[in-house]
């Protein structure tokens, strides 16, 4: 009887989360994978095979993107730990307890701001009639307006900006969680600022980094909004050739063979990073 | 030993000068997307030409404020009810994740785990084509076999809810799960040895604790539903949610200010909406 | 076994398994009405799965569990009139304590009036009477710790179950809790059955105590008879301090036994069932420090009266406690032997470092098979 209920009482509280993974995750990834095995070799007739998936790599624009879109994260990425990585450290363990909370709300806020209006923001400042034009033309650093927009500086600036908090808010919260006496023993030690950054610091905050890289990586490698808004018609980012296929062409097995390529590579990224830093995904996820 | 303190205060005033930058780096563009909204000129740019309300309550052309603008108001209308939607969904499915996980036992749990963590770490465009493609090829299934069209797996308002529920749903599953795993399950043996029924002991001792989860998790659910961008992209139908809208005018329309001005109305909303649930989180703080 | 009506509990031939681990074994005991009962045992002893089959939240593998003369087996634990108050109190926190108090009435579908007034007259016995509109983090620790009692004893348990509440507390607060929830217990005439690994607690406030040990009930008895009548040695080691040697019986001698320790003493002890006082048995000795004396060897005494032990040693070192003053004695076989003393700050007082010799009674000297 009490077995029962509670059995029952499990069946129905899987039966949302089975709806869920697999009528919004799993089947519609497989669908996806039938989809891009579908050649088109004459108007409305379809075959089995991999022709989409050769189209990809025969065609060098296809592939060029795709590296370019993966190189380019990975710059973002690095970046961002970069920048990222000190701020964490003030806001972790420099602070004083009210400037603490305040500068974390601080790095919140804009994270309750959609990609769009944030990128709309650098379009307002770096255009040709933008604020920092005009200030640099007031102070007669330049004579002319200048278009800081739609190259690749700009499209890594605006895209560390975006994922930017994603690398600060894992990173400090793993450094909160490291006892000061634990730097302040490396000193005691004899270390160096750089050795007890290296040996101390660093692989105590080896989850918060982690999770924090891949989390950006596949932000950006994933983005659409501010490759275009901010990069222009050059700026050949892997997801806008899959809407270009799919909006614009209207050719939907290539597309869904360019999405299972994009999903393909972030998971390699993703998987690589778990190796290389001895985490499990359970773990890295939920530190943000 | 004083010269030693000096270096010291030297490259402590050089880190602040640091995270000051940083600052100002992440506020600048949403001060410009922000402040424009009152300048009195037809482009979003400088020079300042006086304060204005108009691109709020300006009910003529062109200084058309967004309160009278049609198709920014719908993109609002349409963005609440998807938002609103989305968060009610998830933060039930969550709910029922965060029993399922944190009070059951079943077998594959690790592995049913990770596939609830899955959905966060694949790129947005990636569901909102895959969903496109299964909802499409079903809706074409059953038109071509029984000549029955369902419009609801067109592309459209409850295909973008689908989309922004898979993923928005592994956010509150974890907000939740991480508060009842704090929950003091002896609680509940209290209130059943005092003589309540199950349904009792759940509805006024175990949902009321989690209660400040789930509306922090709602109103969550609710912001990133409001500027999801990339999985609603490949969704929408003829009825655009707000950043749909807002991007056509950014991306293909020269913009003007009353774009600034719903930038100023969302920021000002999300914020407001932020800061509650962070008071909604406080208060289960300082009451346990 | 009868159910006499002056039963308010009685477990029969209880037994529980978790997996391959017996938790409970076989325990069978039963409390008469109105008293206070402890279950006294080291952690993982079982005493928890014991009290959670009374409040029904485990069911017992095997054995019988009555509740006024009445089988309860097949009764839900929320239709059980056992209450208890758990270990970390669990107090509702997002209720106040109207709130927490009236709830179990509440779940019974009491009137509205009546809650009212059976509420404040609970906390008006509990001397809290202005408290209901507070919110639990308001609270004391103290206070905390009655309320949870009065939540329970609103409802009219026939039984009420404490999971050693009192762990949380600080030392100076559990003292005085102590002596509360004894009073308590008396004002509201109900029989408490009250678990905890620490012996103080079980000694001062119990009626009855059963020591508990992987999940056995090894001896049940008055606080008294536990101390000075144990009737094994783990309950003998278990409760109150004592010194304790492994050792060997050589002989009888009379009622008593003559002993050699492991480390080579001969000693005259008192044989704790019948094994013990035959010759060539390995047993435990166990001599409690207030029956040891101390006396400054070479110093003028009488010698040794029959039927005594004694024992040469140096005094290692001093633990004052005030009244409870002990000397560490380390012995020539390098024993450390603890004895109650005297300290009064004086110059008379023992130094470390004395010759000194312990003498105790041979009937002091408890001595157990093993």
């Amino acid at each position: 009887m009490q077995k029962d209920i509670r059995r029952l009482s499990l069946i129905l509280l899987f039966a949302p989360f089975a709806l869920w993974i697999v009528l919004l995750i799993l089947l519609p990834h497989v669908g996806m994978v039938f989809l891009s095995l579908r050649e088109k070799i004459a108007p409305r007739v379809y075959e089995f095979g991999f022709a989409n998936y050769i189209e990809f790599f025969n065609e060098p624009i296809y592939w060029n993107t795709l590296v370019r879109t993966g190189s380019m994260s990975l710059l973002v990425t690095v970046l961002a730990l970069i920048i990222g990585f000190p701020i964490a450290y003030y806001i972790a363990k420099i602070a004083g307890p009210r400037v603490r909370g305040a500068l974390f709300l601080f790095c919140l806020v804009p994270l309750w701001v959609s990609d769009l209006i944030r990128a709309f923001g650098w379009i307002l400042l770096l255009r040709e009639t933008g604020v920092v034009s005009n200030i640099l033309q007031w102070t007669g650093l330049a004579a002319a307006p200048v278009e800081m927009l739609y190259n690749d500086v700009t499209v890594v600036i605006g895209l560390v900006y975006t994922v930017i908090l994603f690398m600060i808010v894992p990173l400090a919260s793993t450094l909160d969680g490291m006892d000061n006496s634990m730097i302040e023993a490396g000193y005691n030690l004899g270390g160096r600022g750089t050795t007890v950054l290296r040996r101390i610091i660093i692989p105590y905050a080896m989850p918060g980094i982690a999770s924090g890289c891949i989390i950006v990586f596949m932000l950006t490698a994933g983005s659409y909004l501010t490759p275009i808004l901010l990069g222009g018609k050059n700026s050949s980012w892997f997801t806008e050739q899959i809407y270009d296929q799919f909006i614009t062409r209207y050719n939907w097995e290539s597309g869904a063979a360019f999405g299972m390529l994009l999903l393909a590579f972030t998971s390699l990224v993703v998987w690589l990073g778990l190796r290389l830093t001895g985490q499990s995904l359970a773990n890295t996820v939920t530190k943000t | 030993m004083l010269i030693r303190q000096r270096k010291f205060d030297k490259a402590l005033l050089g880190y602040r000068a640091y995270v000051l930058a940083f600052l100002i780096f992440l506020v600048s563009p949403l001060i410009a997307a922000g402040t424009f909204a009152f300048n009195d000129s037809l482009f979003p740019a400088l020079p300042w030409q006086g304060f204005t309300l108009s691109w709020f309550f300006g009910d003529t052309e062109p200084k058309l404020g967004m309160f009278y603008d049609r198709r920014l108001l719908s993109g609002l209308y349409y963005s609440f009810i998807i938002a609103l939607m989305v968060s009610l969904l998830t933060v039930f499915i969550g709910t029922c994740n965060a029993f399922l996980f944190v009070r059951k036992d079943f077998p594959g749990k690790n592995f049913f785990y990770i596939l609830m963590i899955v959905p966060l770490v694949i790129p947005g465009v990636i569901l909102g084509i895959s969903i496109l493609v299964l909802a499409s090829s079903v809706a074409n299934g059953i038109e071509n076999r029984f000549d029955y069209e369902i419009g609801l797996l067109r592309p459209g308002i409850f295909l973008v809810v689908l989309g922004q529920v898979s993923f928005t749903t592994t956010i509150t599953s974890l907000v939740i799960a991480a508060k009842l795993k704090k929950f003091d399950i002896t609680m509940e043996e209290a209130a059943l040895n005092l003589g309540a029924s199950s349904s009792r002991v759940m509805r006024t001792i175990t949902l009321p604790f989690l209660r400040s989860a789930m509306i922090a998790a709602g109103i969550v659910a609710f912001l990133v539903s409001f500027e999801n961008f990339n999985t609603t992209l490949f969704l929408v139908g003829s009825e655009s949610p707000l950043t749909i809208t807002m991007f056509d005018r950014v991306h293909k329309v020269g913009s003007t200010p009353v774009l600034n001005a719903v930038s100023f109305f969302l920021m000002a909303g999300s914020g407001l909406l932020a800061l509650l649930s962070i008071l909604v989180q406080q208060d289960k703080s300082a009451r346990s | 076994m009868v159910n006499s009506p002056s039963t308010d509990l009685e477990c029969i031939n209880i037994s529980k398994t978790f997996g391959s681990v017996l938790a409970v074994d076989n325990v069978s005991f039963e409390i008469p009405r109105g008293s206070f009962f402890s279950i006294l045992g080291p952690s993982g002893c079982g005493k928890t799965t014991l009290i959670r089959m009374i409040a029904g939240f485990e069911q017992p593998d095997s054995g019988e569990i009555h509740i006024k003369g009445k089988s309860v087996l097949n009764t839900a634990p929320n239709k059980r009139n056992v209450k208890m108050v758990f270990q970390h109190l669990a107090l509702f926190p997002m209720m106040n304590v109207y709130e927490n108090i009236a709830y179990g009435l509440r779940c019974n579908g009491v009137a509205k009036d009546e809650i009212d007034q059976r509420v404040n007259n609970v906390l008006k016995r509990i001397a809290l009477p202005d408290v209901g509109e507070r919110e639990i983090h308001q609270l004391s620790g103290g206070q905390k710790q009655r309320i949870a009692v009065a939540r329970c004893m609103v409802l009219d348990p026939d039984v009420l179950l404490l999971d050693e509440p009192l762990g949380a507390l600080d030392l100076k607060l559990r003292e005085a809790m102590k002596i509360e929830l004894k009073l308590l217990q008396h004002q509201f005439d109900t029989t408490f059955i009250y678990i905890t690994h620490d012996q103080s607690e079980a000694l001062v406030m119990s009626d009855r105590v059963a020591i508990m040990n992987q999940g056995q009930f090894e001896q049940v008895g008055t606080p008294q008879e536990l101390y000075h009548a144990p009737r094994s040695a783990f309950v003998a080691g278990f409760v109150g301090d004592s010194n304790r040697w492994a050792g060997q019986t050589v002989a009888a001698a009379g009622s008593a036994v003559r002993v050699k320790t492991e480390d080579g003493l001969e000693l005259l002890a008192n044989p704790y069932g019948a094994a013990a006082a035959t010759g060539g048995r390995a047993v435990d000795i166990f001599i409690r420090p207030e029956f040891i004396t101390v006396e400054r060897a070479g110093g003028a005494r009488a010698a040794p009266e029959s039927g005594h032990n004694t024992l040469n040693g140096v005094v290692d070192s001093l633990l004052f406690n005030g009244a409870n003053s002990r000397a560490l004695v380390r012995s020539a076989s390098s024993h450390l032997i603890e004895a109650d003393i005297v300290l009064t700050g004086g110059n008379e007082d023992l130094q470390p470092g004395e010759n000194v010799t312990l003498i105790w009674p041979a009937d002091q000297t408890m001595c157990f098979a093993t």
